[in-house]
């Protein structure tokens, strides 16, 4: 009696998951496909990909996405899994842990299963619900992947090692949604459930990064270093598809064991306590948002470092990177006098600054997610006023925003340091990135400006920020109309070291920015607070 | 002296009028109970009092101050207690009541650690692990815990067990001994009855009722029992008597107030053995108006 009424579970599940699902399989299958198909062009000839592989070998690039299989007959496929197959791997994870804790103990924290365990439902009937449809999401999304790769029929990427790969990715989701069941079973609220999943998914990343660079056996310790022991589309190894199996089954029957035992409501560890009293930070408003938004500022920080790595990391080997690849060379302009390195650096810049723009706007939109929670009602109703709380925000996103851009900064120019022979100054490096702010300060402006006069359509502001993603990153290649390029705050701004520097755009920009942002001020100060 | 003054509060949400001319005035040292059906406008009304949201016309005052242009001023006097209460999943109880303590003003340690021992808070918990009860509670210590003048309170005992809300009704008690002045919406009639010096019914957005509970109960029917020699049916049909009802010769029926005379007089003739009168309850005159609204 353990799983009464499975089906009917199942069903209920599937009925409030099915949109996200779709969701989740459009954009995992779609990325794929889209890279798969460009590499086809990007990568045509066997040169170019040996470039391309010589610039994998190098070890900061082995960290970050693993090590480089089939060198001597080095296929799309082999550069198709060495380039995606970690990452892909890694989004279905994400999307396991965060199916499977909405599915459990988000249910239980908010009192809804214990509605459905008052039923005649078996004990563990939504646990198995819950675990069989993130299977299910799983396996489809390989199946989906494994098709349209076949159906794409790029050449060099055969039909086993395509469905070696949709393998993959569905084993990968498997085990990261078992992990996540153990972990459910562990920890008392959904919010601690993500982290340690997280946690665990990080450790994984980490040790096979590790173990990558150093030593293979390392690796085998991280799910994710074993997934990559395939060597898809290379030699299509199975073993460690069936490790994983068995793994994914061990870790199953011990969630169900540890569910079976435990009261509803109640967690293996105990929750951690918090402080008794407030520390100084917490005391004044500057620290209560800074407190909150503590975890977030420091993953992004370090992404941007990291991001910034790992771009430095590859400017050693890209002149005979570009020479091969005419497409590449479309990419960035027609600029004779410069090097490929000079003018690679402006795209990167422009790149890097769009980055950095997500934690400053993200950190600002906080203040919407707040108020739709009813907590700035917290702060407003004692006496702090809406200048300031808006003013707070603010300040945290802009402060992020530019440490953002200088760290991103000074990991390209630290990693870059280390592969170059001649390796251009941090100055320069530094003025270059930095003339983009005014650009990143307009997105800022406009966030402010939609959170002051529609509420509701805040997050209208990503639009804009992928709109100038793409104008930038596909600009050269596509010839968007100057007028649409134009629309970007990112076009305005000179690209040294090919362009020559002006103030003028800078400051106008600025000024934009500025009124924009007292404008703003003015918005929210007159407006309800809408929940 | 008027600690709040509202007058002809409107707010309109589009075309949908969620307060219609608002009346509303609470004295110092006094505890006014805000009491109507769900979607009445209670919580509406408090948030435009709290500057949250701003009135399409009218005005409100507190303290003799504008309630959306002095927002911030107002507030440093008064605490706030909202129905449902969000708090930061990952910071604990004590944090969140000292940070709120500190925003308002400062920590008075003695007092809010005798509010975290009398609502038996555990302060270490982070809130994310907290019940509604607890949440609540959170929101209730810091609120006393102030040195507010004013105390704006939106159905703060829904999540208490009836040992909490004795603390709760305590700590109305002792603030209001201190002259300070309590704004109570409650779903909670007998809270309302026991706490309250003055009573306002809003119902659809317009206040319908308001007065002192004897002011009002003047004006609603008193029920009886009786228990007579000779048959009292025939005051079933008799004017101004309601909700007549006979069991084994035992009468329980409702009398408006301006009948009352003469019923008793009736009654008198009929040889009484038995008879009980009570005041009317709040939830009578509150089921009153609900009936009032059906017919």
């Amino acid at each position: 009696m353990l799983f009464h009424q499975l089906p009917l579970l199942l069903k209920f599940h599937f009925r409030q998951n099915w949109l996200a699902s779709i969701i989740w399989m459009i954009s995992i299958v779609g990325m794929t496909v889209l890279v798969a198909g460009s590499f086809n062009g990007l990568f045509g000839s066997e040169a170019e990909r040996n470039t391309m592989a010589q610039t994998l070998e190098n070890p900061v690039m082995v960290a970050m996405v693993g090590p480089v299989y089939g060198i001597d007959n080095y296929t799309t496929g082999a550069m198709m899994a060495n380039q995606m197959l970690l990452f892909t791997a890694i989004v279905l994870c994400l999307m396991s842990i965060f199916m499977m804790i909405k599915l459990t103990r988000k249910q239980e924290e908010e009192g809804k299963y214990e509605l459905i365990r008052s039923l005649p439902v078996g004990r563990l009937a939504s646990l198995s619900s819950a675990g069989i449809l993130v299977a299910f999401v799983n396996l489809l999304i390989g199946v989906v992947t494994t098709v349209s790769l076949i159906i794409l029929n790029v050449e060099g990427m055969d039909v086993t090692g395509s469905l070696m790969y949709g393998v993959i990715l569905t084993i990968s989701g498997w085990m990261f949604a078992a992990i996540t069941a153990v972990i459910t079973q562990l920890t008392e609220t959904s919010r601690a459930a993500l982290g340690l999943s997280i946690t665990v998914l990080l450790v994984a990343y980490l040790i096979r990064a590790i173990g990558d660079v150093s030593s293979e056996i390392v690796s085998l310790f991280s799910p994710l270093g074993l997934i990559l022991r395939a060597e898809v589309y290379v030699e299509n190894y199975w073993w460690p598809v069936f490790v994983a199996m068995m793994m994914t089954l061990i870790l199953s029957l011990l969630a169900f064991y540890l569910h079976n035992r435990r009261d509803l409501g109640s967690s293996l560890l105990p929750a951690r306590l918090g402080r008794k009293e407030a520390s100084k930070l917490l005391l004044s408003p500057f620290g209560l948002l800074l407190r909150l938004q503590r975890v977030a500022i420091v993953a992004w920080l370090v992404a941007m470092f990291v991001l910034g790595a790992s771009y430095g990391s590859v400017l050693g080997d890209l002149e005979s990177f570009f020479a091969d690849n005419d497409m590449l060379q479309q990419m960035l302009g027609e600029h004779p006098d410069y090097t490929l390195t000079e003018q690679f650096m402006t795209m990167l810049m422009v790149i890097i600054a769009i980055f950095a723009t997500i934690p400053m706007v993200l950190l600002f939109l906080k203040i919407r997610a707040e108020e739709k929670k009813e907590r700035n009602d917290h702060l407003l109703t004692t006496g702090i006023s809406r200048y300031q709380l808006m003013s707070y925000y603010l300040t945290i996103s802009l402060l992020v925003g530019v440490i953002s851009l200088v760290i991103a900064i000074y990991g390209l120019w630290v990693a870059g340091a280390a592969v170059m022979d001649d390796p251009i100054p941090f100055t320069n490096f530094l003025k270059a990135g930095m003339s983009y702010l005014p650009a990143m300060l307009i997105i800022l402006a406009l966030a402010n400006l939609l959170f002051a006069f529609l509420p509701k359509w805040t997050s209208f502001i990503w639009g804009y920020l992928v709109f100038s993603f793409f104008t930038v990153y596909l600009g050269g290649m596509l010839d968007i109309p100057n007028w649409l390029a134009s629309l970007s705050s990112f076009h305005y701004i000179p690209q040294i070291p090919v362009e020559e520097f002006t103030w003028i755009p800078l400051i106008v920009l600025l000024i934009i920015s500025i009124v924009v942002l007292v404008i703003s001020q003015i918005g929210y100060r007159n407006r309800d607070e809408i929940g | 002296m008027n600690m709040m003054e509202v007058k002809g509060v409107t707010k309109k949400f589009g075309t949908f009028t969620a307060l219609n001319g608002i009346d509303l005035e609470v004295n110092k040292g006094e505890v006014y109970g805000f009491i109507g059906p769900n979607g009445a406008g209670k919580s509406t009304t408090i948030r435009v009092l709290l500057g949250i949201i701003q009135a399409t016309s009218g005005s409100a005052k507190i303290f003799g101050k504008d309630v959306w242009k002095d927002a911030v001023d107002i507030h440093r006097k008064v605490a706030y207690v909202p129905g449902d209460v969000h708090l930061w999943e990952n910071l604990s109880g004590g944090e969140i009541i000292d940070t709120f303590l500190t925003f308002r003003g400062g920590i008075n340690k003695e007092k809010r650690d005798q509010l975290i021992e009398r609502f038996q808070l555990d302060p270490r918990k982070k809130a994310g692990t907290y019940s509604k009860g607890n949440r609540q509670k959170v929101a209730l210590i810091a609120a006393f815990a102030s040195n507010a003048d004013l105390f704006i309170l939106d159905e703060p005992t829904s999540g208490l067990d009836p040992l909490m809300e004795q603390h709760f009704q305590q700590c109305v008690k002792e603030v209001k001994s201190e002259g300070k002045s309590v704004l109570l919406s409650s779903h909670i009639l007998s809270e309302v009855e026991k706490l309250c010096d003055r009573v306002g019914i809003i119902r659809q957005g317009e206040m319908i009722e308001t007065g002192t509970l004897e002011e009002l109960r003047h004006l609603t029917r008193t029920n009886m029992v009786i228990e007579t020699v000779e048959s009292a049916i025939s005051l079933k049909e008799h004017r101004g008597v309601h909700q007549f009802n006979e069991q084994s010769g035992v009468y329980t029926f409702q009398v408006d107030p301006e009948e009352l005379g003469h019923v008793m007089q009736l009654v008198g003739n009929l040889g009484v053995k038995r008879m009980e009168s009570t005041p009317p309850t709040l939830e009578d005159l509150f089921m009153r108006h609900y009936q009032m609204e059906k017919e």
